[in-house]
């Protein structure tokens, strides 16, 4: 019997399907910029496609002329300055605390509650104190990135480590091995793939932070762009600043895909089988 | 099956009207309903009193029509919705008014010059007097607004330009709490967080403010040029209203000063405190004078000049005189073929000879 949940698309309906919403949103997007320009040719809010042109070619080749750089590469640049650099941070940080805290009894009962606690506290909520004790430069904007994702990897690492069978952990130590070694030898390269997942899953709010850190106080990134372009309602720059942010965010999300199972092929052998 | 096309572009451009993105622009024509939008700020504040004591709904009813105020809570965003179309009148000053609404081809024109700032925006800097000590430092303020422009108008008195500082963009809300950094060491802003600094931090010294500059910062209502060509009855019940609460105001109306700095969240004591540094036309015949005077132009000039320089003209605007704007008396700047800001003393006139 012939169901429709049982009929699957040839590769080119599958591509032609996926492509179909972008093609209608774009299309969508044609028609209402056509209305709104044939009413008013210098209307902001849904430009044509020339502006954007126009927009891309002042932002991303011609050098400004306050200052002679080119403002898109400076932009992009520096927001992946700090959102790599908070990242990075977060992640070192979660592998540091998530393991102890799922591992050792001890840890947890001290620390665990605290961190869970932390991580409900939300950072953008208590940004007047973070001015006063980070200062507004450079190092508040990694630290709010820093503060919004560290607690999340580190709850999510706790939970991967605790889910570690109980008999791994007991059959390492009738073979003699110590909290140390159990640490490098079993824990680690089982949680370590689950820490590129972990990093993976944040990613978003990772640039959700770095967006608002750059809206609040900034010379320069691609979030502080879009916040100051808003003032005159420069959708021409607002929007392609979106594609490329999105874009940026689905490359990352691809290549630590990638990385992850290039670099740890247990992890994606034992996702194949379950 | 070009019908068929020509059907499915119609019915998407139904929806996107539908959808709100169509401008209400689009429709203007003789209608009996209206939404100004509004911000918290000393000198638009007898806009709320007017709106919550029925002042605006007993002006409105007697040209016949409904008007509502709404209060949006960001400056910005409410004078984006009115370029976007979804307002037909909005707050704002004469500068956002050229940057924003005339750079984006939506014709304006600015029916109440309310007041002028006359000291309600400064150059704070730390532990430092002169202005002159702003060399090479950060300035964090909200770049592109009037606070930018004071600072520049603030650098030419001592012989320098905006490549002398670092312009850091700081949202106007997190500027109290922002000072109390240490890395903070210059800052323009306005009031109410001017004088919260002020009060709250002996290291913040006024070195510059508006009241060097009296005229250039000037906030008005400004209502889109079509909209009121076909409706002239709205600015009349606006004007109206507005003239009537200046009235009490002029008198020291003391209920009406109390709601209105209560509903700005400060005091009666510190509410006057900021009226002392606005320029307020209480009485029409002067808004008239001021609307009328030379000084106008000259001003508009060099605001324009400012925006141009900064790029926020709108793209393919070759010079400061891409955008055209219209004064009382007929007098213009700019390109006559391209006038999207127009200031007007109609209904502040008439409001003037009692004839409203």
């Amino acid at each position: 019997m012939k169901r429709f949940m049982n009929l699957r698309p040839s590769k080119a309906t599958a591509l032609f399907l996926g492509l179909l919403p972008f093609f209608i949103l774009v299309l969508f997007y044609l028609v209402a910029s056509d209305a709104r320009l044939a009413e008013n040719p210098n209307d902001k809010l849904l430009p044509s496609v020339s502006s954007f042109v126009e927009a891309a070619d002042r932002m991303a080749f011609t050098p400004s002329k306050r200052t002679g750089e080119i403002l898109f590469v400076e932009d992009t640049v520096s927001s992946l300055e700090r959102l790599g650099l908070g990242v990075l941070i977060s992640a070192v940080l979660a592998l540091l605390m998530g393991i102890p805290l799922g591992l050792i009894p001890f840890v947890r009962a001290g620390l665990s509650p605290f961190v869970a606690a932390f991580s409900m506290v939300p950072p953008m909520a208590v940004l007047p104190i973070l001015f006063i004790v980070i200062g507004m430069g450079e190092m508040a904007k990694v630290a709010l990135i820093v503060i919004g994702v560290t607690p999340l990897i580190v709850r999510d690492l706790q939970q991967r480590v605790s889910e570690i069978p109980a008999e791994q952990l007991i059959k390492a130590q009738t073979l003699g091995a110590s909290t140390w070694t159990i640490v490098v030898r079993v824990v680690l390269p089982q949680v370590l793939p689950r820490l590129f997942d972990a990093v993976r899953l944040t990613l978003g709010t990772a640039w959700i932070f770095l967006i608002s850190a750059e809206a609040i106080a900034a010379t320069e990134g691609l979030g502080y762009r879009i916040f100051l372009v808003r003032r005159y309602m420069s959708m021409d720059v607002i929007l392609p600043y979106v594609a490329w942010i999105t874009f940026l965010a689905f490359l990352f999300d691809y290549l630590l895909k990638k990385f992850t199972y290039k670099v740890f092929p247990w992890y994606d052998a034992g996702k194949e089988r379950s | 099956m070009k019908s068929l096309f020509k059907s499915t572009s119609k019915l998407l451009v139904a929806t996107s009207l539908v959808m709100g993105l169509g401008a209400s622009s689009l429709m203007a024509d003789v209608k009996d309903k209206f939404q100004v939008s509004w911000t918290i700020y000393v000198g638009w504040m007898p806009w709320d009193y007017a709106q919550e004591k029925g002042i605006i709904d007993k002006w409105a009813k007697k040209y016949g029509i409904e008007i509502e105020m709404v209060q949006v809570n960001d400056y910005i965003e409410s004078i984006n919705q009115y370029t976007a179309g979804k307002f037909d009148g909005c707050l704002m000053t004469n500068m956002d008014a050229l940057t924003i609404p005339a750079a984006g081809g939506v014709d304006s024109t600015a029916v109440i010059m309310g007041d002028f700032s006359n000291g309600n925006d400064g150059i704070l800097l730390k532990d430092k007097k002169d202005l002159a000590d702003i060399k090479g430092q950060k300035v964090n303020l909200v770049e592109l607004s009037v606070s930018h422009y004071l600072l520049a108008r603030a650098l030419e008195t001592v012989s320098m330009s905006e490549k002398d500082v670092t312009v850091v963009n700081t949202s106007d809300a997190d500027m109290v709490s922002a000072y109390g950094s240490d890395e903070i060491t210059a800052m323009t802003t306005w009031n109410p967080q001017l004088s919260e600094i002020m009060t709250n931090n002996k290291s913040a010294n006024l070195v510059y403010d508006s009241s060097k500059i009296p005229g250039e910062i000037i906030d008005m209502l400004v209502i889109n040029t079509e909209t009121l060509k076909d409706n002239p009855k709205l600015a009349k019940a606006l004007t109206g209203a507005w003239f009537e609460v200046m009235a009490l105001m002029k008198k020291g109306d003391k209920e009406a000063l109390e709601f209105m700095a209560k509903a700005s969240g400060t005091d009666l004591k510190g509410y006057k405190s900021q009226l002392d540094s606005t320029m307020m036309f209480y009485d029409p015949a002067e808004a008239v004078k001021f609307a009328d005077s030379a000084d106008l132009p000259k001003t508009m000039k060099k605001v324009s000049e400012f925006s141009f320089d900064h790029g926020i003209l709108g793209e393919g605007a070759p010079n400061a005189e891409f955008i055209g704007m219209a004064f009382p008396n007929g007098k213009t700047f700019g390109d006559t073929k391209n006038i999207k800001l127009r200031f007007i003393d109609t209904y502040v006139k008439m409001a003037a000879e009692g004839k409203l």
